[in-house]
């Protein structure tokens, strides 16, 4: 069982993010970067996947500057088995490039499952997986929470509103993970020594040009702190007044 | 502190995984743990799952091969949350396993290194003793030899693990008279009083190690703070210690646990930055919710001046640590930096934790927030592995060596 797993680099989400100056991107000084929540679990179930078959390989692959080596390393102290990293100083804002960059690196692989998260929660775009399948004419399974897979074979179920789709589909395949389908392993002090021994390749890649560019971001509106209008019955013709004055919600 | 300073990508790694499991598995156990007085079984053998209990020993010893940093933030990390679970970490490795590794024999590493490493056993250091506490020189333990066996008797007060752990390294007078000189150490091995729990986890019993007969703990002390440590006397009564478990040459016992006390004081520098920083970031935290006089109590100068004394000072605190590891990692003289850092951090502890509760007001005082138990956990850093008065000695003692030379 060979299985590749694509992780992102992502700022930690309980930071208080600025805009930079420009308008156009986040202001990087303060936060904290971690592998993308779903793609942690997506490289769990790639290792348990190994541990239950008893053999195989997890590779594990990051586009990025030189930064997402650090990423790389969490996962190989995890215990994937080795990392590539496809060097591109800068990524844009369209996922078409990045997508295409990972299938080329892909494509020879000889992977059985190519294992990715739901979305990342940076930009939560989720359509990265979708187009490498796309790209590399495989069949794509989008948000698993449960994944068995025997005899070249695999069988997943799907979260759909209020209801699950249990579906059917060969091998080899591209597979999202949500929420849900396991929780991932902290590294071990071991892990972390032996991931630095396990073989890191770098590929520089060129991405084609992008064609969505960010114009503006915005924060969300600052929430304006509650307001007690009083108790009980009495304070109910108030309350309405405002909610239809002032909220114009009614 | 820029960590970059003192912290490699690997030490991060190492530190969010600490951070990792002290948040999502030790911080929901500690307050009742404390309140039961409970030594934490599953949550140990979760820390000998993650490599916790053998850091800085080589991988050929089954260890996690780090170095001295990585083991510092192991113990720091932990402390912020529940100072219980870091003596657990400090006190199995610094005092437990280390004088093993640094003065051992290769069949002696061998055979308890491993076993300790993994956390298969736990380990423990017994130095002070009813009438020999900041005075250790006055050991009136003693080692008679006879017939291949050396027969100790005597005791030791106040032992971390003595009740849970079975390898320990003990003092003993070996030739009465010559004072620390005829100090003497040995490897002593008994069953944990917690074998049925043992045996179900699968930690902290060793089949292969032979209990010494006449090798006793006593009842646990009910304590202050680190109330989900263990701490017991033990006691020996003619026990039969064969030769071959003589830690060290005869006589050299008692500069060589002067040298594991010097590195001991970092981690308990460690522990003691820990408990500051763990209260400091509730007392921010807190201030920052709660109201009165309908505003947040941290936009009062009276309540801003503490935090910012608290920062600074833990700052302050954190290079003492750091830079004393930083030069023994480097093999440099440590001793009185060590010193320094545990006098320093200690008293920091003590003094950060008593304000977090203050800034808590009766919140503070009760269970139901986390401070309260800090208090408690810091105060025994002042004493333990040397007193606040024992280190001021210790520094002095440097000094005067430095104007005479
Ligand atoms: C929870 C806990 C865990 C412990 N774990 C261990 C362990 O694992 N192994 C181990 O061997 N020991 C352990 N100890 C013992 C600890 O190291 C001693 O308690 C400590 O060294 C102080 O010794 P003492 O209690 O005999 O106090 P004393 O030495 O009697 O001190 C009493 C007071 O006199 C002061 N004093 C003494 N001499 C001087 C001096 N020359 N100048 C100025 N002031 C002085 C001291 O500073 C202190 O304030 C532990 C203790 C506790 C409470």
């Amino acid at each position: 069982m060979k299985i590749a797993v694509c992780i992102k680099r992502v700022p930690v989400m309980d930071r208080r993010f600025t805009i930079a100056p420009g308008g156009t991107t986040i202001d990087e000084v303060g936060l904290a970067y971690d592998v993308n929540d779903f793609d942690l679990w997506a490289v769990e179930a790639a290792l348990r996947l190994k541990e239950q078959v008893g053999t195989g390989e997890v590779v594990v692959l990051s586009l990025g500057p030189d930064v997402v080596q650090e990423q790389i390393r969490k996962a190989l102290s995890m215990g994937a088995d080795r990392g590539i990293h496809l060097q591109a100083a800068s990524v844009g804002a369209d996922d078409l490039p990045v997508a295409r960059a990972l299938a080329d690196a892909l494509r020879d692989g000889g992977y059985d499952g190519i294992f990715l998260g739901r979305l990342a929660v940076d930009r939560a775009n989720g359509v990265t997986g979708p187009v490498i399948a796309e790209l590399l004419g495989l069949p794509c399974v989008t948000a698993v929470s449960k994944l068995e897979i025997a005899n070249g074979r695999g069988r997943a179920q799907r979260e759909l509103e209020g209801a699950q789709e249990i579906v059917e589909f060969p091998l080899p395949a591209v597979i999202t993970v949500d929420q849900g389908l396991n929780t991932e392993r902290l590294p071990t002090l071991k892990g972390i020594m032996g991931a630095k021994k396990k073989p890191l390749e770098v590929r520089p890649v060129t991405l084609d040009a992008p064609r969505v560019t960010v114009r503006r971001l915005a924060l969300p509106p600052e929430r304006i702190g509650g307001r007690i209008i009083g108790e009980g019955v009495g304070a109910v013709p108030e309350l309405v007044r405002l909610l239809h004055d002032e909220a114009k919600v009614l | 502190m820029d960590d970059g300073l003192y912290f490699s990508d690997q030490h991060r790694a190492v530190r969010d995984t600490v951070r990792a499991f002290a948040r999502d598995e030790v911080a929901p156990v500690a307050s009742d743990l404390d309140v039961r007085a409970e030594f934490p079984w599953p949550t140990v053998k979760r820390m000998a799952e993650l490599g916790l209990l053998g850091v800085p020993w080589p991988e050929s010893m089954g260890g996690a091969g780090l170095d001295l940093v990585s083991y510092l933030i192991v113990i720091h990390e932990l402390a912020k949350v529940d100072a219980s679970h870091a003596i657990t970490v400090s006190a199995h490795t610094t005092l437990g396993t280390s004088p093993i590794v640094h003065f051992g024999t290769a069949a002696q590493c061998a055979r308890y290194v491993p076993l300790l490493a993994a956390g298969k056993v736990l380990g423990g250091f017994g130095l002070t003793e009813s009438g020999a506490g900041s005075d250790a020189a006055g050991t009136q333990t003693r080692a008679v030899r006879k017939n291949g066996h050396y027969v100790l008797n005597g005791g030791k007060v106040f032992i971390t693990h003595g009740g849970v752990g079975e390898v320990f390294v003990v003092t003993a007078v070996t030739d009465p008279g010559v004072g620390t000189r005829g100090i003497s150490a040995f490897i002593l091995t008994k069953e944990t009083v917690d074998l049925d729990q043992a045996r179900e986890l699968g930690i902290g019993h060793a089949e292969s190690l032979v209990p010494l007969a006449g090798f006793t703990s006593g009842k646990k002390e009910d304590k202050l703070g680190w109330r989900a440590s263990d701490t017991r006397a033990l006691t020996f009564t003619d026990v039969e210690v064969p030769v071959e478990n003589r830690l060290g040459e005869e006589g050299a016992g008692f500069t060589n646990f002067m040298r594991t006390l010097d590195s001991g004081r970092i981690g308990i520098a460690a522990l003691s930055l820990g408990i500051a920083e763990g209260a400091f970031e509730a007392a921010l935290a807190y201030a920052g919710v709660r109201r009165q006089f309908g505003q947040r109590i941290a936009h009062f100068q009276g309540v801003q001046f503490p935090l910012a004394d608290m920062a600074t000072e833990i700052e302050a605190g954190q290079h003492l640590v750091f830079h004393a590891a930083w030069l023994a990692q480097r093999g440099k003289p440590f001793g009185k930096q060590a010193a320094m850092a545990k006098l320093f951090c200690s008293e920091l502890a003590m003094r950060t934790t008593i304000m977090a509760v203050q800034l808590h007001g009766g919140y503070g005082y009760t269970r139901d927030f986390p401070v309260e138990r800090m208090m408690r956990d810091a105060k025994i850093c002042e004493i333990g592995e040397g007193t606040s008065e024992i280190q001021r000695v210790v520094i002095a003692r440097h000094l005067l060596r430095e104007l005479a030379d």
